[in-house]
């Protein structure tokens, strides 16, 4: 299987665009907008003022690309790693950040806000995709739903029964693989015997594509498509990008241990930036005055998501009673009493 | 006698059990190339080869249910989950089958394996990486839990379970692996398993603990001490079976009992410590006892985490219940 690409990686157009011109502009300034999240939040994190960070750089591609295709009422259902798409379909960076802080409140994004928080445990929310989509179906709505998992994660068993589900009831769910090369220190072809991911798609009746996932044009196509396809009531589809972790598993991995940094040179020369870059450069439509202000507009949007969530003062030592059940049974009072006495004994 | 914390003394030992044992094999997730998450066990696939120290796919179902496999082919496998939070996957697994297959074989079939995962809370971890629900554990039959509090227990306790006919879940307390060194016994060193340790002598009230909590009954200990108050302190080392014997004397002589626990409060480890005294020791409680544990809910975010785990301050108050001031 040869993957879906359209964009090479000099910039130029291997087939006619699925987006016009202005579009692939406006796509490119979220991708710099997403890197500078990505790098911001890495030297938080390395300041102290984050807890561990899983970075994305390397994937802005298959996340952008993606959530483009998307309406904004659209369910998600993704990861610790898909910073970028949660935003694109609406999650503010100030949730994103005060989940990494340590806060609740980071799992709350506004309503009418569709994207659940974060799944930390791996591979268990695939099959929550195939519920919101099977549901929107029974309340007669055309909303669909995405779900962005990790090659990993299709080694859990709930990937199986998720992929069945949506076979089985044709649920509206576009289930998108980031195929990152890694699950921590396990490498893709260790990870499964299959040749792709896509192909296991074959086993569950949903058909499974092949992207080039640092190419923006190529995921934003085949996410379109499958999108189309779960909106007209065919049922699900499974996409396989293939792209690179540039970064560590997470900053408190340390990747030399497992990867030799040889093998990402070739990574680099496909950053899934520098060929829309190139792109746009050809058609004369960028300028280095032009990405210079569109990264500064992001950078103060993003520092005055870290003021806000750092200046949020933290839940009170009761609070985490309240946010068990609508309301808290007798037990939690009483805990909550006692915490609050105690606390107040042992200052 | 060589000096080490937590993580190099399970390393230690399971080096020793992979060294005399050709039967006993590692799996898990990133425990090989990387020496799992926790370096736990560093340089043991470089030793011991991949076949040996095997790197599985991302499957919890997968590496418990593989190794109850192996357990009964008869080999001798020490499953790693990553963190206690990430074993649910593999639950089934071990509810189901891992616990039961003596039972429904009537000893035909058996399984030892021994599941090892870190627990608790207390450096700022992400969702699910500061579970302490190993009272699910010990609510299940044919499963025996394993919680050491210090280097040395934990070695000899691995070298036991690893040994033990049947099935042990080993919970290694996170905020321990590193925090404590002490000196630990060279080569093939034993603890038994089910027999709590009353690491120090008491008189006025019985702090049961085990785990990371150990520790900070150690300080509470210390701090009480310091206002006369005489505590005596038992690591309980297995939560199941529970070393009843050890509790009750302990209670008989001191008339006090603080129970503590990181786990949630309902039917959790405590409870069970004082349903034992309850039932084998009423006569000589000159109070009730009282549980010290974390709260029956999600346990907090980093922000706030800290109202979560039992902190000395709470101990002490606790103690100081039970005396009547
Ligand atoms: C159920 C479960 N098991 C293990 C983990 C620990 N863990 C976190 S991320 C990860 C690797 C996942 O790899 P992949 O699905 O490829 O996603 P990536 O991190 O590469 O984005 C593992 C094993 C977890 N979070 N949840
Ligand atoms: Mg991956």
């Amino acid at each position: 299987m040869d993957p879906l690409r359209i964009l090479d990686v000099d910039g130029r157009l291997l087939g006619p665009s699925p987006l016009p011109p202005e579009e692939i502009r406006r796509l490119f300034a979220v991708l710099l907008t997403v890197r500078a999240y990505d790098h911001k939040a890495s030297a938080l994190q390395r300041q102290g003022r984050l807890a561990t960070y899983a970075q994305f750089e390397g994937q802005e591609a298959a996340q952008v690309g993606s959530a483009a295709a998307l309406r904004p009422d659209d369910w998600m259902v993704a990861t610790y790693r898909d910073a970028a798409a949660m935003w694109m379909q609406g999650y503010p960076w100030d949730n994103l950040l005060l989940g990494r802080m340590g806060d609740e409140r980071g799992g709350a994004p506004p309503a009418g806000v569709n994207v659940l928080p974060p799944s930390i445990t791996v591979g268990a929310h695939m099959i929550h995709a195939v519920g919101l989509g099977w549901a929107e179906q029974m309340r007669g709505t055309d909303r669909i739903a995405i779900t962005y998992f990790g090659d990993g994660a299709t080694s859990e068993g709930d990937f199986h029964e998720a992929m069945n589900f949506a076979g089985v009831y044709r649920t509206p769910t576009v289930f998108v693989c980031q195929n990152n090369g890694w699950a921590i220190s396990m490498s893709r072809d260790r990870q499964t015997a299959s040749e792709t991911i896509a192909q296991k798609g074959i086993a569950y009746g949903i058909p499974g594509t092949l992207v080039d996932g640092n190419d923006l044009l190529a995921v934003f196509a085949a996410t379109r498509d499958a999108v189309a396809r779960a909106r007209r009531g065919e049922g699900a589809t499974l996409i396989e990008a293939l792209t690179q972790r540039m970064g560590p598993h997470t900053t408190a991995d340390d990747a030399g241990r497992y990867r030799e940094e040889r093998s990402l040179e070739d990574w680099r020369r496909r950053d899934p930036l520098d060929r829309v870059r190139r792109h746009l450069q050809a058609s004369g439509s960028w300028s280095e005055d032009w990405e210079h202000e569109v990264v500064t507009a992001a950078a103060a949007e993003i520092e005055a998501a870290v003021g806000r969530a750092e200046d949020l003062a933290p839940f009170g030592a009761g609070a985490a009673f309240d946010r068990m059940f609508a309301r808290p049974t007798a037990v939690l009072e009483a805990q909550r009493a006692e915490l609050l006495g105690e606390g107040k004994a042992g200052s | 006698m060589t000096e080490m914390n937590m993580a190099h003394a399970l390393n230690d030992a399971l080096a020793v059990a992979l060294a005399d044992d050709d039967r006993v094999v590692m799996l898990g997730e990133d425990v090989g190339l990387t020496g799992g998450v926790f370096r736990v066990t560093d340089g043991l696939q470089e030793r011991f080869g991949a076949s040996r120290v095997i790197d599985t796919p991302v499957a919890e179902s997968g590496i418990v249910g593989a190794a109850f496999g192996m357990a009964i082919a008869g080999m001798r496998p020490v499953a790693e989950i990553q963190f206690l939070g990430f074993s649910y996957p593999g639950y089934d697994q071990i509810v189901s089958h891992v616990g039961r297959i003596r039972n429904r074989s009537n000893h035909r079939f058996t399984a030892p394996l021994v599941i090892r995962m870190p627990f608790g809370g207390g450096i700022g971890a992400a969702e699910h990486h500061s579970e302490s629900s190993e009272a699910i554990y010990a609510h299940t039959p044919g499963i025996k839990v394993v919680a050491p509090g210090t280097p040395a227990a934990a070695k000899g306790l691995l070298l036991a379970a690893i040994e033990d006919p049947d099935p042990v879940i080993f919970l290694e307390p996170i905020r321990v692996y590193r925090a404590i060194k002490e000196d630990v016994p060279a080569g093939r060193y034993l603890l038994p398993l089910g027999v709590a340790e009353v690491v120090r002598p008491g008189t006025d009230v019985t702090l049961v603990a085990y785990g990371a909590m150990l520790r900070d009954a150690g300080r509470a200990a210390e701090a009480l001490a310091t206002d006369g108050v005489s505590a005596e302190v038992i690591d309980l080392r297995t939560l199941s079976p529970l070393d009843a014997d050890t509790i009750v004397t302990s209670a008989v002589k001191t008339g006090r009992v603080v129970a503590i626990s990181e786990g949630h409060r309902t039917a959790g480890i405590a409870s069970e410590v004082a349903a034992i005294v309850q039932e084998r020791a009423l006569y000589s409680l000159l109070a009730p006892v009282a549980r010290v544990t974390g709260w029956d809910t999600i346990v907090p975010l980093k922000r706030t985490e800290r109202h979560h785990i039992p902190s000395v301050d709470r101990i002490v108050a606790a103690v100081r219940r039970t005396l009547g001031d």
